[in-house]
């Protein structure tokens, strides 16, 4: 993964710059928020939320479908008003100095679309009229954008027919008519390509290193360890855990090792075998076949292949056949088992964002 | 700006860099300014999309032809001269009936979320709509010009001339922009372009008919003609038919229909915004 090694790379960077950076005294966190519920026709979407993010930080907001992340960004953006609870957004009261707060954030995401029937182009020159830039300063910015985002060739076509990829980078640059303070980035991956995916990463890593803070919303485990120097995982409008990828990590484990067997008899001996072999807790699986064994994370023990690779060969020693296997970084619901011991969603019916 | 600029790190050779350090000087459109924008965003989206324009064109169409010779010669013994009754009032219908696809537009923007990217933008709340209300005088002038030439092809010569002529248009226009204030809170309220047209159907069709655009409600029953007398059309209608036939009665009739326009105003216009700025 060698767009995972730079991203991390310039993680580091970021991290170190934003440490460096001496906040005046008195100035206030990008998003300071207490308590904040809201409730949807008898739903709670929000069951109180906590946050301080400082400025210049990338924050990453990760949790399944209908956690309340959405909601949580409507609210910071001024867009829905909390039942309860207070915020303040780069120093400004939420309900008091909304429009200080729109005047510097900015929101993107699929509640907040572009017009798909308008040209690229069209879509960025009517967003800079509405800030209020002059005929030619937009019509620069437009170009500009465009340009460095990579649409240039899709300038003149609807937004309808641009790619998933495409439309997101249109939106991110949407944002930027103007240089906001702070930037909502609600799912700006989900659905995308991979080669898509480490575009937008790129772009979110740019916009944070020129000082904007950025909270982004995920459902992935790995795209808020890269881009992100504090995740909050939530779940049904609460926040279950809080930390940096490090310290979440630390807790849900570097990786997971999922195996099938042959023969179900076998599965007692094979956890036995790997519990002695590998660092980490095995699980055996509802499926009478399977197990797995979610790797400790320990700093310095990067490498899974090594120890995976000694255990299969102990499993093939004493004649266990495995039929199926897969290695990989714990997904956003290994990590919930991990954090709050059930599946993300789980418990409680299910709750739908509210409509946009 | 409150954000410290000095330990931001110096834009570098990247274009990325060098836009965001450039885009932070922060402007704020004027009211006008950002309704002009919505405006123009509405006419751009019709010339994507011409079809757009079809039922503002097809009703009119229909309404004139279909009318003049459905009822002419039953109720004026011609075509030709029932036109003269007939017309000015068609236009009022047109352009009531009309009138609700700018309803529907609002709600398909709030639906889409083109709604949410604009009110989180620092622009004066009312923006929206007002920009809506210009594309649709736009609309409404369109229809008027279709209503006209219509009925001018089919042998209706307006006594009060040009300027009756336009009188009526300018009358019918803004009794229309008030009116559609009415579809646009409904649309905020009910962000379903199909509800809107069905609610804004079920009002038009009823008040279109019962009022004095078809027949004089000398023939009617007394709880009928009691209704034509107060609805708003009636009035519009008969202050369009004074205008455009020069018949010199109009005054009456104009000073009621702006009477109404201004009250659906009053009434609409702050209930509309009050709405936009509504956050949940």
């Amino acid at each position: 993964m060698r767009s995972a090694v730079a991203l991390t790379c310039c993680k580091s960077l970021v991290n170190s710059y934003s440490m460096s950076k001496k906040m005046p005294a008195g100035e206030q966190p990008a998003i300071e928020a207490r308590g904040l519920r809201k409730t949807y026709g008898g739903s709670r979407a929000l069951d109180g939320i906590d946050l301080t993010i400082r400025r210049g930080e990338v924050f990453g907001f990760l949790g399944p479908n209908g956690a309340g992340k959405t909601t949580t960004i409507r609210i910071l953006a001024t867009l829905t008003r909390p039942d309860g609870g207070s915020a303040r957004v780069l120093g400004h009261d939420l309900l008091t100095e909304a429009e200080a707060i729109r005047s510097r954030v900015a929101v993107t995401g699929q509640f907040a679309s572009l017009d798909t029937d308008l040209t690229g182009h069209e879509n960025l020159l009517l967003l800079g009229r509405l800030h209020g830039l002059s005929r030619a300063a937009r019509r620069r910015r437009a170009a500009d954008l465009l340009d460095a985002f990579g649409l240039s060739g899709a300038a003149g076509r609807p937004v309808g027919g641009y790619s998933g990829g495409m439309r997101r980078r249109l939106d991110i640059a949407a944002g930027l008519l103007v240089t906001p303070d702070l930037l909502f980035l609600d799912e700006p991956t989900t659905g995308l390509d991979p080669r898509s995916r480490s575009q937008v990463w790129e772009l979110v890593r740019r916009i944070a290193a020129a000082g904007t803070t950025v909270l982004l919303t995920t459902q992935y485990l790995e795209e808020a360890d890269l881009l992100a120097e504090r995740i909050a995982i939530v779940d049904h409008g609460r926040i279950v855990a809080e930390g940096t990828g490090a310290q979440i990590k630390s807790r849900v484990g570097a990786g997971t090792l999922h195996l099938r067997l042959l023969d179900g008899a076998q599965r007692p001996r094979a956890r036995q075998i790997l519990a002695g072999a590998l660092e980490g807790t095995v699980r055996l699986a509802a499926d009478p076949l399977a197990l797995s064994v979610l790797f400790a994370d320990r700093p310095g023990a990067a490498d899974l292949g090594g120890p995976a690779g000694r255990a299969m060969t102990r499993l093939a020693e004493a004649g266990i056949g495995i039929a199926d296997l897969s290695l990989g970084r714990p997904s956003l619901d290994e990590a919930f088992l991990a954090l709050t011991g059930r599946r993300a969603g789980a418990a409680g019916e299910e709750r739908e964002e509210p409509p946009a | 700006m409150s954000t410290p600029t000095a330990v931001r790190p110096a834009a570098g050779s990247d274009p990325i860099d060098a836009l965001l350090a450039a885009g932070r000087s922060r402007r704020r459109a004027g009211a006008f300014a950002a309704s002009a924008a919505f405006g123009l965003r509405a006419l751009l989206k019709i010339r994507h999309d011409p079809k757009q324009l079809v039922d503002s064109a097809a009703i009119p169409i229909l309404f004139t032809v279909l009318f003049t010779y459905l009822f002419g010669g039953a109720l004026s013994g011609s075509a030709g001269a029932y036109l003269r009754t007939l017309l000015p009032g068609v236009l009022a219908m047109s352009i009531a009936v009309v009138t609700m696809y700018g309803g529907a537009r609002l709600a398909q923007d709030v639906r889409s979320g083109a709604f949410d990217r604009f009110r989180g933008l620092p622009v004066w709340r009312g923006a929206l709509v007002c920009g809506g209300l210009l594309s649709d005088a736009a609309r409404y002038l369109f229809a008027s010009a279709i209503v006209v030439s219509l009925g001018l092809l089919m042998g209706y010569r307006p006594g009060g001339g040009v300027p009756g002529v336009l009188g009526a248009v300018g009358l019918v226009l803004a009794f229309g922009l008030a009116l559609s204030l009415v579809w646009a809170a409904l649309a905020l309220l009910v962000p379903d372009p199909a509800v809107v047209i069905g609610i804004a159907n079920a009002v038009l069709i009823p008040v279109s008919f019962a009022s004095n655009i078809f027949v004089q409600p000398g023939t009617m029953p007394g709880w009928l003609r009691a209704f034509v007398e107060v609805n708003p059309l009636s009035h519009v209608a008969a202050a369009a038919r004074g205008l455009m036939n020069g018949t010199g009665q109009a005054a009456g009739e104009v000073t009621w229909s702006l009477a109404a326009t201004v009250a659906l105003a009053l009434v609409c216009a702050p209930l509309t915004l009050r709405l936009y700025g509504r956050r949940d």
